[in-house]
């Protein structure tokens, strides 16, 4: 490992821990002690089972329609049964992707979401499993 | 009221159910690598010394448990074996995750290691279609294979899982609350497959014409208690059906902790030596605050390679009292620097060193009348909670974490696919 961003350690708590600094000791009380709720938890929003999930990265652009990116994170959650139009972290012959699965006569089938690619053709004989099911798509806007 | 009726009631028969992940290291390399799902595969032990893990495939090709790598590297090559070092924050994650899914099923889990656990199945009915709903759910949720055995004591809930295991059409359960296939199974069971009996044993036992466990469920109890102490009376009890070992819900204080590794490449310098302590100190902080204890004792050694002739040998330990107990790492760490300084000699070249902390106390048990720096236990949670948010060793004591020669070897190491945001599996869209 290279050493990065080393910092001098003073045995002089205040230094380090700022927190304990905030403390109120005296003055009013804040009206809003007897109201404290916890934040809003993103890990509880994204990940409601986390047993069963799991985070993937995302390569590649075949995605792009439905708004997944190259080197998004996506979020999979192995314990929900696919469906037609979910999305779906796939295994195909041993090759791990991520697909929308449909429907093509009555029969699930897989497919990109980009209209600038030629439509994705699954070989008859391919094997294919079901990872899991993306629940959510977690996509940097900061450049 | 409703008392009268339950002392009235007979105690209810218990039902424990011992749910094991098949191969399970290599199982977790195989969950993220699904193409590895019809090769062989192999973990090796640290510093990929030997096999630790094999899967059926690996077995078949004639790889034995403990199998130094270095004698089968030729015939993993042919047989296209997926080698791998030991990736442990994959295998306990994967672990926790398991934990989880089985407390939906049961109401006590006791996590036995880090890929068995008893659950406690007591007032449940329709044992087997239970069992298969469990491993269904494992294997869907985490991805990862297991076996259920079921019995009336936690010995027959163990013999059940060897039975799951070895006998397919199984389906990976069996039931010996089952009386039918209790006694179908026992007759075939060796009696070194049991729970708690050892090589020395099972010969002892052998020679008494005791061979299955069937043989040992009918032994005389004396005869047992004569050979095998009260723990065989204690197993014999069990294959009876007399539970006598209960779930063990909370872990017991621990009364060690060790942190020691072997290096990756010898180590001659004492600035390299002095290194690896510091950071076993601190890996050995993080443990005993994880486990609420402070330790009153330090040990710290090293030696050389005891099988090599051609180089000197050296084999040095030394334990120190410390003041006031403590899981500090800045402390422990400054011992073990001191402890270095004493024990260090040039001109030899060192293959293992560790630091055992022992005397380990509940915080509170330490001295009333030495008082503990509160700040001490604020700062400590701080870097805990920081490395295990942003990744191991993002903040840690100066001089602990620089240059890593020491390193173990773990070439062949996975991805920390679940612990940390680089290692993400990556899916091709």
């Amino acid at each position: 490992m290279t050493v990065k961003n080393l910092i001098p350690i003073t045995l002089n708590y205040n230094t380090i821990l700022p927190m304990a600094a905030t403390r109120v000791c005296a003055g009013f009380p804040s009206p809003a002690d007897d109201y404290l709720e916890d934040p809003v938890d993103l890990g509880s929003l994204l990940v409601p089972r986390p047993a069963a999930t799991f985070m993937w990265r995302v390569q590649g652009a075949s995605m792009i329609d439905v708004g997944i990116n190259h080197d998004d994170i996506l979020v999979v959650d192995r314990s929900l049964p696919p469906q037609p139009g979910h999305v779906v972290v796939v295994v195909i012959d041993g090759e791990c992707s991520v697909k929308v699965l449909t429907q093509l006569n009555g029969r699930p089938t897989l497919a990109f979401a980009n209209k600038t690619m030629p439509e994705f053709q699954l070989s008859v004989d391919a094997e294919v499993t079901i990872w899991g099911v993306v629940t959510y798509n977690i996509h940097r806007h900061l450049p | 009221m409703g008392r009268s009726y339950l002392q009235h009631s007979p105690a209810p028969t218990m039902i424990f159910a011992l749910v094991d992940g098949n191969s399970f290291y290599c199982s977790c390399e195989r969950v993220f690598k699904p193409a590895l799902e019809k090769r062989p595969v192999i973990v090796l032990s640290n510093n990929d010394g030997c096999a630790i893990a094999r899967t059926a495939e690996a077995k078949a090709v004639g790889i034995k448990m403990g199998d130094p790598y270095f004698k089968i590297k030729d015939l993993c090559r042919k047989e296209n074996v997926a080698v791998f070092s030991s990736n442990y924050p994959l295998y306990g994650d994967m672990s926790r995750r398991m934990n989880q899914v089985y407390h939906q099923f049961s109401p006590e889990v006791e996590v036995y290691s880090i890929d068995e656990s008893f659950l406690n199945l007591t007032g449940f009915s329709d044992l087997t279609k239970y069992g298969q709903e469990i491993r269904g759910t494992v294997r869907q949720w985490t991805g990862i294979p297991t076996c259920v055995g079921i019995g009336p004591t936690k010995t027959l809930a163990k013999l059940a899982n060897n039975a799951a295991k070895k006998n397919p059409e199984l389906n990976g359960v069996c039931d010996f609350t089952d009386k039918a296939l209790l006694e179908a199974m026992l007759p075939k069971i060796p009696v070194s497959d049991i729970w708690g009996i050892g090589r020395a044993s099972s010969k002892k036992l052998e020679h008494l014409g005791i061979k299955t466990a069937a043989d040992l469920r009918a032994a005389h109890i004396k005869q047992i208690r004569d050979i095998m102490t009260v723990v065989g009376e204690r197993t014999v009890a069990e294959l009876n059906g007399v539970s006598c070992i209960d779930l063990e819900l909370v872990a017991p204080t621990p009364k060690g902790c060790a942190v020691t590794r072997s290096f990756g490449k010898p180590v001659t310098d004492k600035a390299q030596m002095l290194e690896a302590l510091l950071h076993y100190a601190t890996r050995a902080g993080e443990k005993l605050r994880r486990n609420n204890v402070c330790a009153g004792a330090m040990e710290v050694f090293m030696h050389t390679n005891p099988h090599n002739d051609k180089v000197p040998y050296r084999n040095v330990g030394k334990t120190v009292r410390l003041a006031v107990p403590s899981s500090d790492t800045r402390v422990l760490i400054s011992y073990a620097k001191t402890l270095c300084d004493v024990l260090w000699r040039n001109g030899y070249q060192y293959t293992k060193a560790g630091i055992v902390l022992t005397e380990l106390v509940q915080p509170q048990q330490t001295d009333l009348l030495i008082r503990q720096d509160p700040r001490s236990a604020k700062l400590m949670k701080v870097m805990d909670t920081v490395n295990a948010r942003f990744g191991r060793e993002t903040v840690s004591i100066a001089g602990a974490n620089i240059g890593r020669r020491w390193r173990p070897q773990a070439g062949l190491r996975s991805p920390n696919y679940t612990t940390d945001l680089e290692g993400l599996p990556v899916a091709r869209a």
